[in-house]
């Protein structure tokens, strides 16, 4: 041991530095620094990509001082479950900040990746003006910029390679922000602007494509028209990933035979989506390529049901990602299941949102997936009804889950033959798939299946509930049992104060606690908050009623903790309460 | 150990109104009646009847799943970009067909077919009779049927001839022709 220590000290730096460089993982590098303190400073001054899974757990200043050559920062704001309305917008997760600090810093931050946070135009000016170098900019579910926060970004970055935006709310103030990409900017490799509602100059847009030899990734948005699209695939044909706009068109036309013409050419395309308004009869001038496709989402295309779907993915031999719409149905999922061989991974989406109708897929679709597809490893399921039959089936026939994500359309429905709870079957799941990192669970389902989760899900990391179990010994058998859980969130079960606190150390190891409408009190929020000072425990109080004397026995609505190494944030809106 | 109880049924119920407010009695479901005894032992018939009462409930409550909130889980991103089409499918583009000879009128949802193929097929099913195989030359042969449409103009044309699109927004109204008429139709002057 003690000669181990000293041959490792008479390495240089340069050659400790020189190895670190091949771990890529941040979480390889997180290990490697706690080895010991050389390790620790040679690993921090060499870290050129740094990943923040909660933008309230550390402060800009402090990332900066420990790692002052970063170059590339990812960050997550708001808890999961804003997703799905029920955090308030101004919650926070602000990047201005961020970004202020890190001008302050004079680091040369060339990417910049965030999901779930409030970007403003003023931030997105800042990072314009502010880094000259900046290469790659990836928004996912963000909100609060608008299109003169691009037109910044288009103007100034001049070796700009990857402009992302994905699923954000953009305020589209019709500045023809494309237009204000520089004739002298050539270096583009990714541009995906689907979720922008408004129109672009398409004759800018054709122009860029041409000059951007290296572009590998274009995803329109539904205002480029179909004509549009074939000048462009006829300029790009070295595209790997495209986003179709607008897929409508009069098949009987020369446009549309130019289409498919110039679909033909392109075959270096592996990823495709888009389809956000689309014709079946315009689905043929995809055909030619279905073949090399390794990724398809047609999970926004309205209006394309099971047959028209069916003859599109018969062709899709190579596929490996799969998203759709439960308009595929079971039959349909019968055809993925025995034409495309190699799905990883597979998403079937509600086309009714609302989820008041019926949908299409049952435990049948699921089953024959399973059978059909043996490298399948990852599923969000949305389903009319599930059986514990099927769920066994499944975990034989796919112990390699690593996510695997069901829900039903109604939150407590049982076993659709049997009428038990669904606990066997996901236990089933959980004993089977030794893996399994993500879960997201559904239907009828009692304390026993907690027991499971606990039991055998040993490498889970994040686990969603909603409106299950029986008692606190439901939650305290997943807090007891999943070791390297990180984030729980939990909505509308019974689990109280006595799971809460059972165990308040344990949530230093996680990321993030969710739990709205269970029966935590006051009183229980307020101990965790005393006794754990690197929690921050806050509360939010939507009837803004943050009065002094609450009482301790009243029921909380919703609570989000997260371990901080920074404390209470200072941006809180007036109905965040940490306490 | 009531309020135990009480705590069990809540995580099931399907409550309306947005979760957290304090139970209303009115709105407390039949299922309700049933009280576990201990969370451990579920009795069986109690758990059957529970979900019995609340798979009957399902089917006429569906309103009620509508109320919960942020269920089910799908991103507002998505509901507010994907368009269900639902307006086209409900309206329907309906026009009459008539048969020389026939006593009464039908009428067909135009959008309900894919195309020329279907729509001949659902005409000879509802009539019993055949139609025969277009040609753009020839119009339809083998048969004494041919069918027609009336167009915005009024003007009397084969089916067949334009795209379908352009068919389903001109076509206002059906009509089968028979005999020595359809042959006039069919055949090129």
């Amino acid at each position: 041991m003690h000669s181990f220590h000293s041959m490792l000290n008479y390495f240089p730096e340069e050659v400790l530095e020189h190895i670190f460089d091949f771990l890529t993982s941040h979480r390889d590098r997180n290990a490697v620094s706690l080895v010991c303190k050389s390790w620790y400073a040679v690993e921090r001054f060499s870290r050129e990509k740094v990943f923040v899974g909660n933008c309230y757990a550390i402060s800009p200043e402090r990332l900066i001082a420990r790692f002052p050559r970063v170059r590339s920062l990812t960050l997550k704001g708001k808890p999961h479950f804003a997703d799905f309305n029920l955090v308030p917008n101004d919650w926070g997760g602000y990047v201005q900040p961020w970004i202020e600090s890190i001008v302050r810093g004079r680091v040369n931050l060339e990417e910049l990746r965030l999901k779930r946070m409030l970007v403003s135009d003023e931030s997105l000016e800042l990072l314009a003006t502010f880094f000259p170098n900046f290469k790659s900019l990836v928004l996912v579910s963000c909100e609060g910029f608008t299109t003169d926060g691009l037109a910044a970004i288009a103007s100034n970055c001049r070796f700009l390679r990857e402009l992302d935006l994905q699923e954000n709310e953009v305020e589209d103030r019709r500045g023809q922000w494309l237009s204000c990409f520089p004739d002298s900017c050539t270096s583009l490799v990714s541009l995906n602007f689907t979720c922008l509602k408004g129109e672009v100059n398409l004759a800018s847009l054709e122009r860029l494509v041409a000059r951007c030899r290296n572009l590998r990734s274009l995803r329109v948005n539904n205002a480029v028209p179909l004509d549009a699209l074939q000048r462009i695939l006829a300029q790009a044909p070295q595209l790997v990933d495209l986003g179709t706009g607008s897929f409508v068109h009069d098949p009987d036309t020369e446009s549309y035979n130019k289409l498919e013409t110039s679909m033909q050419k392109c075959t270096s395309i592996t990823s495709l989506s888009g389809f956000l308004d689309v014709s079946a009869r315009c689905l043929p001038a995809v055909y030619p390529i279905c073949g090399q496709l390794t990724s398809l989402n047609l999970s926004y295309a309205p209006g394309i049901y099971s047959d028209e779907l069916v003859k599109l993915i018969c062709y899709c031999n190579r596929l490996e990602r799969l998203l759709v719409l439960d308009t595929i149905g079971d039959k349909g999922l019968g055809v993925v299941a025995s034409s495309c061989k190699e799905l990883q991974e597979l998403r079937v989406f509600l086309s009714d949102v609302y989820g008041i109708g019926n949908t299409a897929v049952t435990e049948e679709g699921l089953v024959a997936i399973s059978a059909g597809c043996p490298k399948l490893n990852s599923i969000l399921y949305f389903c009319q009804q599930m059986t514990n039959e099927a769920l066994i089936m499944v975990a034989k026939n796919c112990p390699n889950f690593i996510r695997f994500r069901l829900c039903t359309l109604n939150p407590t429905v049982p076993d659709a033959i049997t009428m038990q709870p669904l606990d066997e079957g996901f236990g089933a799941i959980v004993k089977s798939c030794k893996d399994l990192k993500r879960l997201s669970i559904s239907g009828l389902l009692t304390d026993q299946v907690f027991l499971y989760i606990g039991r055998y899900a040993k490498q889970l990391e994040m686990l969603s509930i909603a409106f299950a179990g029986d008692s606190d010994k439901g939650m305290l058998s997943v807090l007891n049992g999943c070791k390297k859980l990180k984030k729980l969130e939990i909505r509308d079960c019974p689990f109280g104060n006595v799971a809460l606190l059972a165990d308040m150390g344990k949530y230093e190891t996680m990321r993030s606690l969710w739990m709205s409408s269970c029966e935590v009190t006051f009183g229980a929020c307020k101990t965790l908050a005393q006794k754990m000072p690197r929690l921050n425990v806050e509360i939010i109080n939507e009837n803004d009623q943050i009065e002094a004397s609450v009482d301790d026995k009243q029921k909380v609505e919703k609570m989000y903790l997260y371990r901080t190494l920074v404390g209470p944030r200072k941006d809180a809106p007036g109905f965040v309460w940490t306490l | 150990m009531a309020h135990e109880n009480d705590l069990n049924l809540k995580a099931t119920e399907l409550r309306l109104g947005l979760p957290g407010t304090d139970e209303s009695d009115d709105m407390v479901s039949t299922a309700n009646n049933n009280k576990r005894a201990s969370p451990e032992s579920v009795d069986d018939s109690e758990l059957k009847a529970n979900s019995a009462a609340k798979s009957a409930e399902n089917e006429t409550s569906s309103a009620s799943k509508s109320h919960i909130v942020g269920w089910p889980p799908v991103r507002s991103y998505r509901k507010s970009n994907l368009q269900p089409k639902k307006e086209d499918s409900e309206t329907g583009m309906y026009v009459k067909v008539s048969m020389d000879g026939a006593p009464f009128l039908r009428k067909v949802d135009l959008k309900v077919y894919n195309g020329y193929t279907d729509l001949l097929k659902a005409l000879e099913s509802m009539f019993k009779l055949r139609i025969g195989e277009y040609s753009e030359r020839e119009g339809y042969k083998g048969s004494e049927y041919a069918p027609a449409y009336e167009d915005k103009d009024g003007d009397l044309m084969l089916v067949g001839d334009v795209p379908w699109d352009m068919f389903m927004s001109s076509c206002k109204r059906l009509r089968i022709k028979k005999g020595s008429e359809a042959k006039g139709l069919g055949w090129a002057v």
